[in-house]
Order: C-alpha cells, then sequence, then structure tokens
C-alpha cells in the first residue's frame, strides 16, 4: 500500500497547474474550502472550474481571480439565492470575465460518467424544447441507431447527448479514507464516484485518516479505491461552510452571511484577505473561527447498526 | 375565521393537489412545506425525493437547502445522483414534480436562466440545477410560484424548462415521456392547462381575491374556467401542522 498523505499546500502545488479544469465536487455536502482557499493563496491562474452547483466555494475562487471559465449546471447559494461574485464577474466582468457552459443536473452527472466510462458521449431524455443546446453546442441529438419504433417509453428517434467530461484534477472530500486512498464517504454521494473515476489526479480531502483494516471491515462504503487517487490529505473541518455528515452541520449563518459580504466586491476581497491570504493553512483558520463555531455545528448521534458481512475460509 | 397568510395558502393548496399521490420531487421553500404537510393530510403513502440523492426523506427540521443533513438521517434510501436522475426520475419513478421560476408563460414553460440576452445578461439567474430533466421526465408537473406580472409573461426570454411548449399537444409530438405541468398554484390563484390547447386556464381564485386583479398580473389574454370556484382557505388542522410541527421558525410563512 503506497503512502499517499501529504499536506493540502504540497498537494495542491504538485497537482494543480494554471490552466487545469478542475472538479471540487460534492453536492451541498462534503464541498472541499479548503483545497479552494490553498488554490487562491498559491495564486492559480485561469482555470476551468467544473462542478454541477458552484456553491459558495467557486464564488470565491471567481472573485479571488483563480478561473476563466465555469462548466456548470446550478449558479445559487443553495436555499439563499445568488452568487453575487459570479454574477459580477458574468454581468460586469468584474474582476474578469468569466465563460460559461452551462447544463441541467443530469446533463453535468452524464458528462462525469462519460468520462469515467471512456464513452465518447452520454445520451439522456433531456433538453428536447428547452433553449439549452441554443447556447451550448456541446448539447447535441443524435438518432436512435435502433429506433423508428416510435413506441413510448423510448421515443421515436432523437436522443440528448453530452460529450465526456475528464477534469485534470478531481478534489473529493470525504468522510474516511486509508492513506493509500481507500476512501469512504456516506450521506450524499453526489458525483463524486464519478468525478473521481474520470480525472486524470484526484486528490482526496478526508476528516480522519483510518488503518486499511477499517475501511476492508466495511467494503460497500468504499466509493472511490486508491487505485485512482494521488494523494490523500488529512484535513478536519476543510469542507466548512458546508457540511459533513455525521461530522458537522452547514454553517448556515455563513451562507447568509456571504450573500450580503458577496455583494460588495471591496467587502468580499477584505473577507478573503482575512480568511484565506490571512491564514497560513486550514488549521489556522479552524482555530480563528473558534470553538464556539464547532459546537454550535456539532450533530447529535444516530449510528447505523452493524451489518454481518461473514466470515469464509 | 381564521387569519392566514398568502404563503399558508400556497403551502395548503398546493399539499392538497397531491391527494393519493406516492412519489413526489421536492423543492427546497413551498414545495417542502407542502409535500410534508400532504405526507401529514391528503397522502398519507407520500415519498419524498430530493434530486442530491434522497429518497423516502423524514426531515426532522425544516430542511435549509435541498441537500440538507437532515434529509439523510432516517431516509428509506441514499443513492447517487446518477442514480436519482437516471433509475428515479428518467425511469418513471416520479409522480409529482414541483418546478417554479422566475418567468412562466401560458403554456407553463419556465425560465430560470436569464433576464435579458443569455450572451449580454441584466440578471444571471442560477439555472436549470435539475428542472429541465425534470420538466421532461417527471409524470406530471405542478409549479407553485408567487404571481407577479413580472413573472407571467407573454414571452420567456429563455426557456429553461418545456411545459407545454407552443401548446396542442407539442409535447407529444417531441416524445416528451412526462405529461407536462398540470397545475400552477400561486399566492391568489391556481391555474390548470386545457387538455387540448395546452394553455393556462384560470381555475380557482383564493379568498379576497379578485378576477380583474388576477387577470393585472398576467401578461397575456387570460382564459378563465366557466366553472371558476373560490379556493377553499387553509382548515384549523393545516395551520396548525404547518405551524407548529412543520415550520416553527416560520422560514416560508
Amino acid at each position: 500500500m503506497a503512502d499517499k498523505l501529504m499536506s493540502m499546500s504540497d498537494a495542491i502545488a504538485t497537482y494543480i497547474h494554471d490552466e487545469d479544469a478542475v472538479a471540487i465536487e460534492g453536492f451541498t455536502a462534503c464541498i472541499c474550502f479548503a483545497a479552494a482557499h490553498e488554490i487562491i493563496r498559491q495564486g492559480r491562474r485561469d482555470l476551468t472550474l467544473c462542478r454541477m452547483t458552484p456553491d459558495l466555494v467557486y464564488d470565491q475562487m471567481v472573485a479571488a481571480g483563480c478561473v476563466r471559465k465555469l462548466i456548470f449546471s446550478y449558479l445559487g447559494n443553495p436555499g439563499v439565492g445568488s452568487l453575487h461574485a459570479i454574477r459580477r464577474a458574468v454581468e460586469k466582468g468584474i474582476p474578469a470575465p468569466l465563460e460559461l457552459e452551462e447544463y441541467s443536473h443530469f446533463g453535468m452527472v452524464g458528462r462525469y460518467l462519460a468520462g469515467a466510462y471512456r464513452l465518447p458521449f452520454f445520451p439522456l431524455r433531456s433538453y428536447i424544447g428547452s433553449d439549452l443546446p441554443k447556447v451550448n453546442p456541446h448539447i447535441r441529438f443524435v438518432e436512435n441507431p435502433y429506433g423508428g419504433y416510435g413506441k413510448p417509453p423510448y421515443g421515436d428517434g432523437s436522443i440528448a447527448v453530452v460529450p465526456p467530461l475528464n477534469p485534470d484534477v478531481a478534489i473529493i472530500h470525504a468522510q474516511r479514507a486509508d492513506r493509500d486512498g481507500n476512501t469512504q464517504l456516506w450521506g450524499l454521494l453526489g458525483v463524486q464516484k464519478e468525478a473521481a473515476f474520470a480525472a486524470r489526479r484526484v486528490i482526496v480531502v478526508v476528516e480522519e485518516v483510518v488503518e486499511e483494516t477499517v475501511i476492508r471491515s466495511d467494503p460497500n462504503r468504499t466509493a472511490i479505491p486508491g487505485l485512482v487517487v494521488s494523494a490523500v490529505v488529512h484535513e478536519p473541518y476543510g469542507a466548512h461552510p458546508s457540511y459533513v455528515q455525521g461530522c458537522y452541520d452547514r454553517d448556515n449563518e455563513f451562507y447568509l452571511r456571504w450573500d450580503k459580504i458577496s455583494r460588495d466586491e471591496a467587502a468580499t476581497r477584505a473577507w478573503l484577505d482575512e480568511w484565506v491570504h490571512g491564514v497560513q493553512d486550514r488549521a489556522e483558520y479552524v482555530a480563528q473561527m473558534g470553538q464556539g463555531t464547532w459546537e454550535r455545528l456539532q450533530p447529535g448521534q444516530a449510528r447505523a447498526g452493524p451489518v454481518n458481512y461473514g466470515v469464509y475460509r | 375565521m381564521i387569519d392566514y397568510t398568502p404563503s399558508e395558502m400556497m403551502i395548503v393548496t398546493a399539499a392538497r393537489a397531491l391527494v393519493g399521490v406516492r412519489t413526489v420531487f421536492v423543492g427546497v421553500g413551498l414545495p417542502n412545506s407542502a409535500c410534508n404537510l400532504a405526507r401529514r393530510t391528503v397522502a398519507p403513502e407520500l415519498e419524498l425525493i430530493y434530486e442530491s440523492g434522497v429518497y423516502g426523506a423524514r426531515p426532522a427540521r425544516m430542511p435549509l437547502s435541498i441537500g440538507d443533513p437532515t434529509l439523510i438521517s432516517g431516509a428509506l434510501s441514499i443513492c447517487s445522483m446518477a442514480d436519482l436522475f437516471g433509475l428515479y426520475l428518467q425511469g418513471g419513478r416520479v409522480e409529482v414534480a414541483f418546478l417554479g421560476g422566475a418567468q412562466i408563460d401560458r403554456f407553463g414553460n419556465l425560465n430560470t436562466t436569464i433576464i435579458g440576452d443569455w450572451e449580454h445578461p441584466k440578471v444571471r439567474l442560477p439555472g436549470s440545477g435539475g428542472a429541465c430533466d425534470i420538466a421532461i421526465n417527471a409524470q406530471r408537473v405542478f409549479v407553485i410560484m408567487r404571481l407577479r406580472r413580472r413573472a407571467f409573461v407573454e414571452r420567456l426570454d429563455f426557456i429553461t424548462s418545456p411545459g407545454h411548449l407552443g401548446g396542442n399537444g407539442e409535447r407529444v409530438t417531441l416524445g416528451l415521456p412526462g405529461s407536462g405541468p398540470q397545475v400552477v398554484t400561486t399566492d391568489r390563484c391556481v391555474f390548470h392547462f386545457d387538455e387540448e390547447t395546452g394553455e393556462m386556464v384560470l381555475s380557482s381564485l383564493h379568498p379576497g381575491a379578485e378576477l380583474a386583479g388576477v387577470r393585472g398580473e398576467v401578461g397575456w389574454a387570460l382564459k378563465v374556467a366557466p366553472d371558476l370556484r373560490e379556493t377553499e382557505p387553509p382548515t384549523e388542522e393545516e395551520l396548525c401542522l404547518l405551524r407548529e410541527r412543520l415550520d416553527p421558525e416560520g422560514l416560508y410563512r
């Protein structure tokens, strides 16, 4: 078993370059802000960021000037409203113009799936009648080669297709992994596995590093095998202000606060100066947030009953 | 007479439309309240599906987003989004889905993408999320949105999610699997869609709403059902469930 454990700073320095296509995935949960902040600190430029829901994490990276293009399906502050830094870039070109390539959720899922399966495209029953294909030439329609029968539920000919998405790097946050990168997550699974298998390099960031025996005791929970993982980073609270199931709740107060901060360009810069550039790493961020924050976000216990895998000799 | 807010009227009306439904694709906010209310009243078999990958949620608090951790604890199943959109939605397992938008037209087509031109937007909205996929694949779509002139428009700036498209059976001609929008619940009235033409028809007014006032908020020559009714106001039981059990903090009141 390889030991891929390294610091966040080393992982970003080693595996993320200017102009890379980067996918920091995690649907509402397990969004690795710690990695995003390190990318900002190291001054990466001209990134293409892929993510179903750009969320605050990409709003911050766009505000910090790291981003040239977004590939996405939902551009909102979930449950709160707009992503104002991204809107400022799109509507006014501040701090720089931002190229958009947009899909529906299923379209983004399909892109990662095609990328992971090494398929030339993924067919899905969507987009017919929508204007999305008019503004995104990558959404196309092909004739069903088995078509002609015209019967429901398959339709009679044309079906939408999306191309594969193979990010240069995927960053996946999870509850635990071993030092080889065998990664277990629970709660929302998002497109974490698909994005990891689609990417050329994978950085796994976890709340807890465990022994291989822990992973082997519950193999059904392993979403991502060390096989596809380049680096493992141990970063408790690395997904704050998003949440990690069973570890900490979403910091909704921050999501609401970001709505106010991000409306103002100077306030956004000041926040980045204090909480990203002003700290050396995630550990310092966690310390500065203060124990009160972590106590407020601590969930109660709801343990799953154990299952018996059996011993077969 | 019991006092209630326009939002409560919307939630209660939307909940009642779920009578007998087994699976519903839920959005955060008003649809979430409506679906949880329906499960406790008219649709005890109702299972809540969230696009984040949750089937059979039993939220113990008001979810603050579509992926709130309260949706996971105690759910029947959590799956990847590939499974949620592929097996549940495209697989035809979603009976009813709630959608809303910044703009809707007379055929129930929805815009959640852009105000203005896509290349030079006046307002950049969130975009599709799952809406386009849902609008096409859910068996039936229920729309919930506030009645405002700027939202009920003659022509959308962008069709994110197809409703009845140009009407007159265009969905069927194009082979869309689901039957599209069936009802639009607003804070002042309810619309249904004409089965032949696919056009929105005013079918009931909430207590206190006037026909002229509703017409004034709709950007096209509105058709009115010959048997236009008054919507039943919320009952004490419905309000009690909403206020004490589902949304005690009044987030969506």
